[in-house]
Parts: C-alpha cells; sequence; structure tokens
C-alpha cells in the first residue's frame, strides 16, 4: 500500500516540484509575510489580513502606521496580510490609504479609519480592516452595495447559497461515509486511514491530470481504479492475514491509526505542505435562482448523486449487495448460510476505497484543492455522519452525512466560519444523549 | 562519527527534556483509561489543552500559581464529566468518537478569532506571558550548569529547573499510579477492562468506576498540559488529534497497564524519531531525500512502527501478555 503510493508518487516528484514554483506563488508569499515579524521579549507584532469582497486576498493596500517610535506606511502582501514589528508598546493609530483599494470596493463603514490598536510587546495584536462591493465618487463620499452574501446577517439568498453548499458537501461526505461505514458493519473495523484514502484520490488525480497532462476525465477515472486497488491488495496484505491471527478489533483500529500517520507522513514527504489545485482554471459559474455554483461542483454533484444511487441499488437488489447486508448483519450466519465471506470482505474494501478515491477527486475540484491533510480533516465528519446514522447502516451514513453537511455550512450563517466543524461535532454529541444508536441504528447494536 | 556523536546527544537531550515528560505524564493518564480500565479515550491531547488553558489564562488573570493549577484541573475533571456522562453506559467505540470530537472541539473553540483576547487566537499565547510566577518559584539560583552533554541554565525557560520538576512529577505519578493499582480500587478497574459484566455482577457500580478513572486520567492529562506549555508556547494546534496518536503510540510502545511503559515509551519514542533521522540525514544523499524529508521519513517510521508494535506485540516493551486484553467492549 505504502509502496503503491511511493512509486506512483515519486513519478511526480521532479515535475510537480517545478510546477509547484511557477504555477502558485502564494503559499512563498505567505511564508515571507509571516516571517517578516517574529514576536520576542523586545518586539511586538501588529499584523492582519485584508479581503476583498470575493473573498481574495486584497494586494498593495497601504496602511500608515503611527504610534510609539514609528511612523511608517507599510501595504498588504500578495497574500493580503500586512504586519508591522513594534519596540515600543502602547497604542498605534493605522490608518488606510482608502485610494489604494481597488475600483468597486470600499472600505466597510462600520470600521473604524483610523483606527486605534494597543500593541503589546512579545505578542501579535491584529487588527481588520473589512472591505465591501461598493463605489467611490468624485468627492470622496462611498455607496455601499447592500450585503448579499458576504454580510452577517441571514437573508433568504443567503440561507439558500449555504443550503446549496451543505447538500453539496453533504453528498462528497457520503460517497466517502458509506464506504467507512460498510468496512464497519462488514468487520467492526473503525479504519482511521480513511480519510488518508480520500485524499490519495485528490493528489492522484492531480498527479495524473496536472503532472502527466492527462485529460481529466480520464485521470479521474484512474485515480480511481488505483485507488480501488489500493484497498483490495491493502485487504489482501494486511487485513485478512490479521483477521486470521484473530486480533482483536480494538488493536486493528490503532493498526489504522499507524497507517494513517505513515500515509499523512507519506503524502508530506513528496508534496511539503503545499495545496495542490487539480484544475486551475477559473470556475464558470452557473446561477440558479438565488444559489451560485461552479459548473464544477454541480457536475461533482450529479456523480455523487448517481453513483450513491447505484450503491444503495446494488446493497438493496442485487445478490452481491444482499449478501453484503446479510455479513454486516451477523457474519457468522451468513458464512453459514454459503456466504463466503472474506469474498465480501474485500469487495466492501475495495468499492469502499474507491468511492473515498472518488470523493477526493471530487472535493479536489470543487474545493480549492487537495493537500495532505484533506482526508484528516474530513475523517471526523465522516465518523459524525456514520454515528449520527447509526453506526454500520450503509443508508444511515448517507442520511448523516446530508445532516452533517448542511449543519457544517449552514453554521456559517450565524458563528464565525471557525466554528463550523464544531457545531457538526457537538450536534453528533446531543445527539448521542437522546438516542444513541443515531437514526438508522438498532438498540441491540450499542451496548 | 562527529554526526552520529551529535545525534546520541540529540537522543540524551531530548530523553531528559521538558517536553518528554510531558508526553509522559500524558501517557500515564491515558494508561489509567486505556491500559488499566480499557476506556478507549481518543481525546487525550484535549485534557492537555484545557489544562494548559486554564493555567495559561488564570495566570494571566493575575491569580496565584497555585490557584492556576487548581483552576486548570477543575477544568479538566468537567471535561471529564461531560464526555463520560453521555458515553460511558454504551459501547467502547462511542467513547472513541466522542472523546475524539470533543478534543477537537476544545480546539477549534481555543483557536478561534472570537476568543483571541483569552486564548490568542490560532498563534496561542506565548511563554512569557504565563511562565513568570513558575520560574520566580525556583530555588535554582541563577547560572548555567553543564553535565557531559547537557548543558541548560538553571533557572531559565528549558532550564534545569523546568527539567527537574517535570521529572519528579513524573517521579511521583509513577509512585502514586503503583500504589492505586495495587489497592482495590485498582484491582476492580482492571476487572472492568477484562470482564465488565463480572464486575457488575459482584455488585459495583462499573459506570461510576469507569467514571472515576476517566476523570483520573483527564486530571493528569490537565497536568501534561501544563509541564508541555511551561518551556515553550501554547499552541492549540500544536495539541490536536496527532498529539493524542503520538501519546498512544508512546503507551503501546512502552507497554500499556504497567508503571513505567508510558515513560519508557516517551523517551524511546523520540528517541527513535531523532535516530531515524540522523541515520537518515547522514547516510542519504540530499539529492534523494532532503533535511525536511528526513524528519517525515522519521514519522513515517514512527506509523509503521506504530502498527507492526500493536500486531506483534501489543504488550510493548515492558508489558505482559496475560495482564493486557486488547479487546475492549
Amino acid at each position: 500500500m505504502l509502496a503503491i503510493v511511493a512509486i506512483v508518487l515519486m513519478v511526480s516528484l521532479g515535475s510537480s516540484s517545478a510546477q509547484a514554483a511557477t504555477s502558485d506563488p502564494t503559499p512563498a508569499a505567505t511564508a515571507s509575510a509571516t516571517a517578516a515579524c517574529a514576536t520576542d521579549a523586545a518586539t511586538g507584532c501588529l499584523q492582519g489580513t485584508i479581503k476583498l469582497p470575493s473573498g481574495d486576498p486584497a494586494v498593495g493596500i497601504k496602511l500608515a502606521i503611527k504610534g510609539g517610535n514609528l511612523d511608517t506606511t507599510i501595504s498588504t502582501g500578495a497574500d493580503g496580510k500586512w504586519s508591522q514589528a513594534i519596540t515600543v508598546a502602547g497604542p498605534y493609530t493605522i490608518t488606510v490609504d482608502t485610494t489604494s483599494i481597488p475600483d468597486g470596493a470600499v472600505l466597510d463603514s462600520a470600521a473604524k479609519n483610523p483606527a486605534t490598536v494597543t500593541g503589546a510587546l512579545n505578542k501579535n495584536t491584529g487588527f481588520v480592516f473589512k472591505i465591501v462591493g461598493g463605489t467611490t465618487a468624485a468627492d470622496g463620499t462611498t455607496t455601499q452595495t447592500p450585503d448579499t452574501d458576504t454580510g452577517t446577517g441571514i437573508t433568504f439568498d443567503r440561507f439558500a447559497q449555504q443550503f446549496a453548499s451543505g447538500i453539496r458537501l453533504g453528498l462528497l461526505l457520503a460517497l466517502a461515509a458509506v464506504g467507512l461505514s460498510l468496512i464497519f458493519g462488514t468487520t467492526g473495523l473503525s479504519n482511521f486511514a480513511h480519510g488518508e484514502q480520500v485524499t490519495l484520490g485528490g493528489l492522484l488525480a492531480y498527479l495524473f491530470a496536472n503532472v502527466l497532462g492527462l485529460n481529466l476525465i480520464l485521470a479521474a477515472i484512474i485515480s480511481v481504479v488505483i485507488c480501488a486497488a489500493t484497498g483490495y491488495f491493502q485487504d489482501a496484505l494486511i487485513w485478512k492475514p490479521l483477521r486470521r491471527r484473530g486480533i482483536g478489533t480494538t488493536q486493528l483500529m490503532i493498526v489504522t491509526i499507524g497507517l494513517s500517520i505513515a500515509l499523512q507522513y507519506t503524502y508530506q514527504y513528496f508534496l511539503g505542505a503545499s495545496t495542490v489545485r487539480i484544475d486551475q482554471a477559473n470556475p464558470v459559474t452557473v446561477d440558479l435562482g438565488p444559489v451560485t455554483l461552479s459548473q464544477q461542483s454541480l457536475i461533482s454533484m450529479g456523480i455523487a448523486v448517481i453513483v450513491i444511487a447505484l450503491v444503495g441499488w446494488v446493497l438493496v437488489r442485487t445478490r452481491i449487495g444482499r449478501a453484503t447486508r446479510a455479513v454486516s448483519d451477523n457474519p457468522a450466519l451468513a458464512a453459514a448460510s454459503g456466504i463466503d465471506v472474506d469474498r465480501i470482505i474485500r469487495l466492501v474494501w475495495t468499492s469502499a476505497t474507491a468511492l473515498a478515491g472518488l470523493s477526493g477527486v471530487l472535493l479536489g475540484l470543487v474545493l480549492n484543492g487537495v493537500n495532505w491533510q484533506t482526508g484528516l480533516q474530513l475523517l471526523l465528519l465522516m465518523f459524525a455522519a456514520i454515528t449520527l446514522g447509526g453506526l454500520g447502516t450503509a443508508f444511515g451514513a448517507l442520511a448523516g452525512a446530508m445532516i452533517i453537511g448542511l449543519v457544517v455550512e449552514l453554521t456559517n450563517l450565524v458563528l464565525p466560519g471557525d466554528f463550523k466543524y464544531a457545531t457538526a461535532l457537538v450536534i453528533l454529541i446531543l445527539v448521542l444523549l437522546v438516542r444513541p444508536q443515531g437514526i438508522f441504528g438498532r438498540r441491540e447494536r450499542i451496548g | 562519527m562527529d554526526q552520529l556523536l551529535q545525534t546520541l546527544f540529540a537522543i540524551l537531550n531530548s530523553a531528559i527534556s521538558p517536553q518528554t515528560a510531558a508526553l509522559a505524564i500524558a501517557a500515564i493518564g491515558l494508561n489509567i483509561h486505556f491500559g488499566y480500565t480499557g476506556l478507549l479515550n481518543f481525546g487525550q491531547a484535549g485534557f492537555m489543552l484545557i489544562g494548559a488553558y486554564g493555567f495559561a489564562i488564570s495566570i494571566i488573570a493575575g491569580l496565584p500559581i497555585i490557584v492556576a493549577i487548581i483552576i486548570a484541573l477543575v477544568a479538566a475533571l468537567l471535561f471529564a464529566l461531560i464526555l463520560g456522562i453521555p458515553t460511558l453506559k454504551l459501547r467502547g467505540d462511542y467513547l472513541a468518537i466522542v472523546t475524539l470530537s470533543a478534543a477537537e472541539i476544545v480546539r477549534m473553540i481555543g483557536r478561534s478569532s472570537l476568543l483571541t483576547n483569552f486564548t490568542g487566537g490560532s498563534n496561542g499565547i506565548t511563554g512569557n506571558e504565563y511562565r513568570g510566577p513558575f520560574t520566580d518559584l525556583s530555588f535554582f539560583g541563577n547560572g548555567q550548569l553543564d553535565l557531559g552533554p547537557f548543558k541548560y541554565d538553571l533557572t531559565g525557560s528549558n532550564g534545569w529547573w523546568f527539567i527537574a520538576t517535570a521529572w519528579v512529577i513524573v517521579g511521583l505519578l509513577c509512585l502514586f499510579v503503583w500504589a492505586i493499582m495495587r489497592s482495590p480500587w485498582g484491582r476492580v478497574l482492571r476487572g472492568i477492562r477484562e470482564d465488565e459484566d463480572a464486575v457488575r455482577a459482584l455488585g459495583k457500580n462499573v459506570y461510576s468506576y469507569k467514571m472515576q478513572a476517566l476523570i483520573l486520567g483527564g486530571v493528569i492529562g490537565a497536568i501534561a498540559g501544563i509541564v508541555f506549555i511551561l518551556p515553550s508556547s501554547l499552541q492549540p494546534d500544536s495539541m490536536g488529534r496527532s498529539e493524542t496518536y503520538f501519546i498512544f503510540t508512546a503507551l503501546l510502545l512502552g507497554g500499556a497497564a504497567t508503571v513505567f511503559g508510558p515513560v519508557l515509551g516517551a523517551i524511546v519514542f523520540f528517541a527513535i524519531r531523532l535516530f531515524v533521522q540522523g541515520i537518515a540525514g547522514q547516510f542519504i544523499p540530499s539529492s534523494i531525500m532532503n533535511g525536511q524529508q528526513t524528519e517525515q521519513f522519521a514519522w513515517i517510521v514512527i506509523g509503521v512502527m506504530l502498527m507492526l508494535v500493536v500486531i506483534f506485540r501489543p504488550q510493548g516493551i515492558l508489558g505482559n501478555k496475560k495482564e493486557l486484553s486488547f479487546d475492549v467492549k
């Protein structure tokens, strides 16, 4: 498993490092901007990030900083960040040069300009200037465009937009979570390395589409096939022998943690901390009433719906699906009634990793890119989804994933973005308090 | 040869560093959960973070150091109660998922920009803001003490004062664990790990014992958090999920359900990493593996090692195979 990853990524090593340097200058700029000011006993930092209404960094905004022994003008870097080292604690006045704000945007009228910040030594003091859409008249008066989707109020349009994003996240999450749930159902194993399978899908798609220059669809298909192969060989080489040895599920769970650590650092080994974007063209957006989604998002959602429906159909209507559910219900009884349990588990591993890989490819297209910890961040949401739906039930995983996706995105309406994953997890804990078996789980499974 | 010696010195220095002691303390706490009681706590780093925040914020608010420590420990106690009440009656993997999630929630709230005034947001809190009262307690005096490869200030940050306190705490906790685990109370815990129903049939309140174990291990986790941040700084992201995994690795490496296992495991954990990194840095040309990559390579080795230890020697270095029934119910 590791070897496959290593070989595949090895191929990309030379070309990807060259490409990273040319195609994505942002990480380097980030590094230099943050390195510009480091705190120690005699130095403090004033800093902040300015963003345009579109969410892109605002480059080259001039700020005059006055106070202490300082009277200087600095401007934001390519990542929208500014920072200024100070050697005297006390109040500083920061004035934004409004003429340096690009056309079509103005400083938020609610923001103070100039603003007074109390700087301290040995500390980073942050201050945020908010820029919103609007126009500046010749006499200097500004007209602010009414908030549509960047404000903090809850409007129907914002709700609709977040709702759509929630459905999108839910669908992609469901793709990955169904596999995790099937593995849990058939083998009793909580696979902590499942997130890394998602990352693998995204990274392979990047490798084939960008580094090797294949057609995107072909690249996606190859990536999913390779991911499926990793599942097949993982079961053949690691999990089946371990089941034969009679190693308990808790022990196996910790083995998956080891695998997850090893895979994460393998990705970092080849990629470093950088985020790779699979499709680097500017996304074409489609307006559907109040909702704006990129074309890629819509296609990804479509693919996810089709694949999920297919998985559901297979599980309910085909012999192999019924056998899978039988193993999931009671492996011993399934074996006694003539089902080849090992074959079913092999199939579950193969399809689970394929689905996770597909989810990774789609996430890589929909989000801004994939990095080594994309899967790590998703793993908890996947666990939340399958616990919410009922551990080990495939359809529960679907429902749970949709709920988690919606909760994560709708949280943005009322709380800052930092909290969006936290609310999903809080809801998980609350549901366990009331209905520990989850939505579709059965009572006897929990005790 | 020179470089080998350097690697050796680095390993020796890491073996006595307060960071290693902190990992050992966290593993001692986890040992009470996982090793003795069989509770799958995947949020030990969350307990550390709670302790660290409780301590640092109280000190910055101007409270005396002893009150700050008490606040940190009480915070961990409450956190254990909140986690335990909904999950301890359920199957083991529910506790795992809830503790994992709760630890992440603590980290996300801690690094959120809303609380920057208290927690410092994602930048965290620098050591100088809360270290003062602890440094003032030192009776080691000023100056520097060199003992062979160990050259540290007596009192300065990361100096002998920090090292000595950290390891004294480790020693006391080992003694404490040894004492309680041979008491009747400790035997009940081990009974719960082996067969919960049998213990219940003997008329013990299993839920209450599990809760006590969860609280005790969690409070020890909070102590680990304080020891962890004292010589360095408080950064929420340094006590995330990976930290929990490393605590597990250290515990399993040394041997779960043993008194010295967690301590030995913590030392070996850092030693192996530095050893692999040092050897890889020296013998593999940098065209194949650069400096950054040797570090990541060392982590890959750690991950693979965790897999191998759990498969082939689940009792760890010191453990007794009969003592440890791995399967948590």
